[in-house]
């Protein structure tokens, strides 16, 4: 690890100003993703600005129709949160099924979705509920946000507060883990609100989380796993490594999405 | 059976300091004035070096020195070496190419040491090595040893043509083809033993130390065989005099072979030491383990087995190129040779066998010895090749293996090895009865409503273990005896030091051997410590591995244990005022024959130091044994394990849902560490069929190079193990003892293939079996698909 300036501050607007002032620092939230690069030396911010003792940026709340999470809310404490449970069990799950222990119990939603790793799972469960994202300048629809492999359509010097998901009636996340990391080789989040049907890949798209509109539309007809029976997806832009093919991990979004919907409406 | 006897489940003595973070481990010792070592490494698999400025580096904060392979060259510093020598077909020497500790002139693999920096901290050591500037030109690397040996491969070292280190056969190859000429059946497999991060739980370490005063080097070091290092670094390497250098391997965090070998970064530690005059450590990082840890495995075998109309197998023949990667390190040459080919018979008696090894060299990082070495690549080939001709046949599985199986001891195999004992149809007929073989076709069934393919696989496994006679390896080639030393030592107190040869480094040593000395000599569990690891405390020794620790190293404690008892008796003797030949020892008493005449243990011990009762002309005081033990024989452990999956048909994914293991070895000193073993060694040998794999890009860059890609099991990826044990003594050692310790890792992968190609109908997996490849295979095989809808 290079050295680096630590910042701790207790106030957005205190973290805002801190990030303008050292355009390469990084905002610490989490770092399960950030940390091992700094050791490795691939990474070296000039500053690191902890979120971590930052106010009002931590908790699960239900406000109307939605459930509103802290950006600095903890893996676990979504997970374990009775409001979640209760207003979106589907989405409870997808924390708890993040890493390990000491990764639940550190990592927190907004270091998540800001990092857009490819195989991570919050990037599903906000694009598959048509989350939105809220920072500390604007609120962007989860649609907008994830714009690429690693990359998001915060600005320089925005910082995520908040993520408000509407509460979906029926809603689940099924994920077939990388067998060495833990992340998704594959993960499928489906819910229904209404007539707002959703389907989010995670793992598989080469350039990230995406939605599958061919198998929205099949679940309009009726939301079953039968709806999307024999549906598959072309393999072109899916990623391709030692662990899966290409289309292997099409095969999988088939796969996955049916039992997606299975568990949603079980 | 007494409460910490042999036999006993007794909790292991040394987990109080390893689960109370109380153990020291290399990293953890501490000396005056200690430097750290971050060496520089090559991110290029083959290239030559053109220069290597290091002026920049040496002027960095806290560097100390920062050296080259130019001077360790200039010292006089020597290659590291392989201990085993192996003759190709035609007469011709094994071709060991040069292995500098650091490489001056050109680079082999990526993570070739070059240059080391010598820093207060170690981060000053890592800022400043990112300033050694070294000029490489890149050249051209090839990493597939299939193709290591093909017209216009690029050429690694000079004197290994072809990358040829080898060509050694074993066995009668004329009369093996006039078997196969009269088969009524060949079975054919072509297999790949599929490449192997050892991933030890404590990365390597050394810490060295030059004392002027002296003259003695002491190195501190991540070993399994402390005396072997200090032998090699002192006699090859020239470091030091064998007794101006000392090695302690203190606590030792999992080695499972990848600690037996010298190492680079302790000869380059020892040699800065003397050079700066402080003391130097260096441990490795995790992603230093995955680029310089001797992998396993990595054959690429054509197999195959004649059968006649009964079944009854009449030959067995094999050709297999070992990847031995860029270097040969210390006992690489006779992991596929002498541990490999010499164990093709399995449990079986099959009449002729011929095993052809070509070694090569590639741009990879070196491969030697990792649990079971060389003995699971030979049961995988047998294994797979039983299995898969029963199938062929169609005959049952177990049924092909009874017909073939081994009955009468001792028995001649036709690769060197004298099988002493067991009875391989025990082990088979308990393992089909708990894993409930019967009930098979009900539970496929039942799977097959749920959308899964169920399978059962076998896998009757034989490993050569008590590693072992030293005339014998001698005539293999094998540089050094493989006998094992013991010193007992009796405290005046009569409490006991056992100080032994072999190194502990996971497998609970301190607990079995004193269970072998308190019910031998009656004394308390307590009363009893082990000492190992330290060449100034201990007499020399050859350390652990091949499971050799309990047959060898305890029968050398037995055989001290046996002179203590003669000389306590002659103190007795003299304290009881009675002839020595009247004198019984029983339960930790002396007492003279026929009478009610006793002499306690801790009486008998103190005497022997005070001395009061004898004179120095009939007995010399104290009561202190050596014994250095070098057993007849291998040792054979055998056994049976059968593994059954789940596959899910549309993502491929295998669950293990049962899995039994019935394994004969010999007399169990701690079942319950036995058991703990055979849990381990299982895990690992899943691992292997189902989840790791080293991959190389075409370049010679680790593609697996952390733990994010490569896949260590897990403890959700096991079922709970359903263990048995028979038993046939060894008659090669006076305890009987066969040895535990690879067993699982030996018989796990073949058993869990076997299960797989069961499952989905189709022989064409490879390891790993992970579910992108079962689903790819299960889209290759109608059957399968068929069963699929």
């Amino acid at each position: 690890m290079y050295n680096f300036t630590f910042h701790r501050p207790t106030t957005v607007r205190q973290a805002a100003g801190l990030l303008a002032k050292n355009p390469d620092g990084k905002l610490l939230a989490g770092g399960h993703s950030l940390i091992p690069v700094m050791k490795q030396r691939l990474a070296q911010p000039s500053a690191i600005i902890d979120l971590s003792k930052v106010e009002g940026l931590a908790g699960v709340e239900l406000k109307g129709r939605s459930v509103v999470v802290g950006a600095m809310t903890r893996h676990a404490d979504v997970a374990n949160s009775p409001v979640m449970q209760q207003a979106l069990p589907g989405l409870a799950e997808v924390p708890g099924s993040i890493g390990d222990p000491q990764v639940r119990n550190w990592g927190t939603i907004g270091g998540s979705i800001a990092n857009n790793d490819p195989n991570a799972d919050y990037p599903a469960a906000c694009l598959g509920l048509g989350a939105t994202i809220i920072t500390n300048k604007r609120k962007i629809a989860a649609d907008d946000f994830f714009t690429g492999m690693f990359s998001t359509a915060l600005e320089d010097g925005e910082i995520i507060t908040k993520v408000s998901f509407p509460i979906a009636k029926k809603a689940a996340y099924v994920k077939f883990k990388h067998p060495a990391s833990g992340f998704a080789l594959v993960g499928v989040f489906v819910s229904k609100r209404g007539s707002d049907i959703r389907v989010a890949v995670t793992g598989a798209g080469a350039n990230g989380v995406f939605r599958v509109k061919s198998f929205e539309e099949a679940l309009k007809k009726r939301f079953a796993a039968k709806s999307l029976e024999g549906m598959t997806i072309p393999a072109t832009g899916m990623n391709s490594d030692i662990h899966a093919g290409a289309e292997y991990r099409a095969h999988l979004v088939g796969v996955l999405a049916r039992r997606a919907v299975a568990k949603a409406t079980a | 059976m007494s409460a910490t006897g042999i036999g006993a489940a007794v909790r292991r003595k040394e987990d109080l300091r390893f689960i109370t973070g109380k153990g020291q481990y290399t990293d953890d010792v501490i000396r005056p004035g200690e430097t750290r070592a971050v060496f520089v490494r090559s991110p290029h698999a083959r290239a030559k070096i053109k220069s290597i400025d290091v002026n920049e580096a040496k002027k960095m904060p806290g560097v100390v020195a920062v050296l080259t392979g130019a001077e360790l060259a200039n010292d006089k510093i020597g290659n590291l070496i392989c201990g085993w020598m192996i003759h190709s077909k035609d007469g011709s020497p094994m071709k060991m190419a040069p292995h500098p500790a650091l490489a001056a002139t050109s680079v082999n693999h990526v993570g070739d040491a070059v240059a080391v920096v010598i820093a207060e901290t170690k981060a000053q050591g890592r800022d400043a090595a990112e300033k050694v500037k070294v000029d490489y030109e890149p050249l051209p690397a090839v990493v597939d040893p299939g193709k290591a040996q093909g017209k216009g491969a690029p050429q690694i070292h000079e004197v290994a043509p072809n990358n040829t280190i080898y060509q050694w056969h074993l066995g009668d190859q004329k009369a093996v083809e006039a078997a196969f000429a009269q088969a009524k059946h060949v079975t054919r497999l072509d297999l790949i033993n599929n490449r192997l991060v050892p991933n030890a739980i404590e990365p390597r370490a050394a810490l060295a130390e030059y004392d002027s005063g002296t003259d003695q080097l002491t190195l501190w070091n991540t070993s399994q065989n402390p005396h072997v290092a200090r032998l090699v670094i002192a006699a090859f390497v020239g470091m030091a005099p064998e007794h101006k250098l000392r090695v302690i391997a203190p606590d030792v965090g999992g080695g499972f072979g990848s600690k037996i070998f010298i190492y680079p970064e302790e000869v380059v530690c020892l040699w800065a030491s003397r050079k700066v005059g402080r003391p130097v450590k260096w441990t490795a990082e995790r992603s230093e383990s995955f680029l310089t840890d001797a992998h396993g495995r990595d054959h690429v075998t054509h197999a195959e087995l004649a059968l006649d109309g009964n079944g009854k197998i009449l030959a067995l023949r094999a050709k297999t190129i070992a990847n031995l990667g860029a270097y040969m390190s210390t006992f690489s040459s006779s992991v596929p040779t002498y541990l490999y080919g010499t164990l093709l018979s399995g449990q079986y008696d099959i009449p002729q066998i011929y095993c052809e090894v070509d070694a090569v060299y590639t741009n990879t990082v070196p491969v030697d010895a990792y649990r079971g070495a060389g003995r699971p690549e030979a049961t995988f080939v047998v294994e797979r090749l039983v299995e898969v001709a029963a199938r062929e046949i169609g005959i049952e599985p177990a049924e092909l293996r009874k017909r073939n199986f081994i009955k009468s001891f001792p028995h001649q195999t036709p690769v060197i090895m004298a099988y002493d004992a067991g009875d391989y149809n025990a082990s088979l007929k308990k393992a089909m009865e708990l894993a409930d073989v019967k009930g098979i076709g009900k539970r496929k069934r039942e799977s097959a409503r749920n959308g899964k393919l169920r399978g059962i696989g076998y896998s009757t496994y034989i490993e050569a273990c008590g590693i072992a006679p030293s005339q014998a390896v001698g005539s293999l080639g094998c540089g050094v005896g493989l006998w094992e030393s013991a010193e007992v030592r009796v405290n005046p107190t009569g409490s006991v030091e056992v100080l032994t040869g072999t190194h502990a480094h996971g497998q609970g040593h301190e607990t079995t051997f004193a269970q072998l000395v308190s019910e031998r000599l009656g004394i308390p569990f307590e009363n009893v410590s082990i000492v190992h690891g330290d060449t100034d405390k201990v007499q020399f020794g050859m350390g652990t591995y091949g499971s050799r620790s309990g047959a060898v190293g305890m029968s050398a404690i037995v055989k001290a244990l046996d002179k203590i008892e003669a000389k306590a008796k002659k103190v007795a003797a003299h304290m009881l005022e009675a002839a020595e030949g009247d004198i019984e020892f029983k339960d930790g008493k002396f007492s003279v024959a026929g009478t009610d005449k006793t002499a306690a243990w801790g009486d008998v011990a103190l005497n022997a130091y005070i001395a009061h009762k004898f004179a120095g002309q009939e007995l010399e005081p104290g009561l202190k044994e050596t014994s250095f033990y070098d057993p007849t024989n291998f040792t054979f452990p055998a056994g049976c394990h059968i593994c059954e999956v789940e596959v899910d048909i549309e993502t491929g994914n295998t669950e293990i849902v049962g899995w039994t293991a019935v394994d004969d070895f010999g007399t169990v000193i701690n079942p319950m560490i036995v058991e703990g073993q055979v849990h381990g060694g299982i895990a690992q040998g899943v691992g292997q069929a189902l989840l790791e794999g080293a991959v190389y890009d075409k370049d010679g860059q680790l593609v697996t190079g952390s733990l994010m890609d490569y896949t260590m099991p897990r403890a959700h990826n096991l079922p709970s193990f359903n263990v048995g044990l028979t038993e046939t003594k060894s008659p090669s050692n006076p305890l009987g003892i066969k040895g535990c310790g690879e067993a699982g890792a030996i018989a796990a992968p073949a058993a869990v293939i076997n299960a797989i190609t069961d499952a989905i109908g189709s022989e064409q997996i490879s390891m790993p079996a992970t579910a992108s490849a079962v689903w790819s295979a299960l889209q290759r095989t109608p059957a399968a698909r068929k069963a699929a809808e």
